[in-house]
């Protein structure tokens, strides 16, 4: 089961914890995965231990035409895309009668716009191939919403319906569209926490725990599988009970 | 046929896996040929590429049958 052997993948973000975790996750089922990112030395530093069937393409998701070349770039490098992991995202909180347009614009930049212009960039060679697999890493703060984080929780509810609506645009051609929303999850962010504000967190999640990040990364392998072929348009709640929807 | 007609024949064949000799002047991609409104995009999408053009969205959606993609191809290549 989930055996992604001879498929490729195009992951963002990952440099990042959960990143990371996916790529090991979708590497370890056999797929071959270009790893993007915006620094390239984490990228490197994950590809010399993953070993072989890597590539590393760094790409600064706030640049409208790096964006727009990645999806080629990946299909040189791999002969195709066949599963897009959209998971970069960057936060720029704040309470939202002091939130500058900036700081608006930014979020919705590299979390909504750079995903919509990822998928579009890959819909073409997934829908002559007849099969594809879009997984994208949206947030529990988008179907709940979190105070500090309005541009965030936008940018995360947007990407889950442009994920329906592509979803059913495309269903007809093998390709499925889906999201995963993480809830509190272990990384390096959430280690600087104090032990109290842990604690404070986790009343609310009745599995009584932070969730690791390679919980994440088997959720992607589900959603990427073919096993998951009928499954589109969802979003995969891994929050340990934290909402439930 | 023109150069043009055999190459857009073609892309149509192969897209929509229809017999070559459906593919004729008149025949509507939706209504004769079976296309869904994604095939019509994807069409037009390899007619761009194929004879390296560029095909606005208000031009697209005048194309509706075979005859009309030949004769917008000729004149903008």
């Amino acid at each position: 089961m989930f055996d992604l052997t001879g498929k490729t993948v195009l992951l963002t973000g990952a440099s990042g914890g959960i990143g990371g975790a996916i790529a090991r996750a979708l590497h370890g089922q056999g797929a071959t995965v270009a790893l993007s990112g915006t620094r390239t030395e984490p990228l490197q530093a994950l590809a010399d231990d993953l070993g072989e069937r890597v590539h590393v393409l760094p790409c600064n998701l706030s640049d409208p035409d790096a964006v727009e070349a990645l999806p080629k770039q990946a299909a040189e490098a791999m002969g195709s895309v066949d599963i897009l992991v959209n998971n970069a995202g960057i936060t720029r909180d704040g309470l939202f009668m002091r939130m500058s347009d900036d700081d608006w614009q930014s979020v919705l930049d590299v979390n909504l716009t750079a995903t919509m212009r990822l998928c579009r960039g890959v819909l073409r060679g997934m829908a002559k191939a007849r099969w594809g697999r879009i997984v994208n890493i949206s947030s529990i703060v988008g179907a709940t919403g979190n105070p500090g984080q309005a541009n965030y929780a936008a940018s995360k509810a947007g990407m889950v319906a442009m994920s329906k609506s592509l979803a059913q645009e495309i269903a007809s051609r093998g390709i499925t569209v889906n999201c995963v929303a993480p809830g509190f999850i272990t990384t390096a962010m959430t280690d600087k926490l104090t032990d109290d504000q842990k604690d404070k967190l986790l009343v609310k999640v009745p599995a009584g725990r932070m969730g690791d990040a390679d919980e994440i990364g088997a959720a992607v392998v589900y959603l990427a599988s073919q096993e998951a072929a009928y499954v589109t348009g969802a979003t995969l709640h891994v929050n340990g009970g934290m909402s439930m929807f | 046929m023109s150069d043009v007609a055999d190459r857009v024949k073609k892309i149509v064949v192969e897209h929509l896996g229809v017999e070559e000799d459906k593919v004729v002047e008149n025949a509507s991609f939706i209504d004769d040929l079976g296309a869904d409104s994604l095939d019509t995009v994807e069409l037009v999408m390899a007619f761009e590429e194929e004879f390296g053009i560029e095909i606005p969205d208000d031009a697209a959606e005048t194309i509706q049958t075979f005859g009309d993609a030949v004769k917008f191809i000729s004149e903008a290549s």
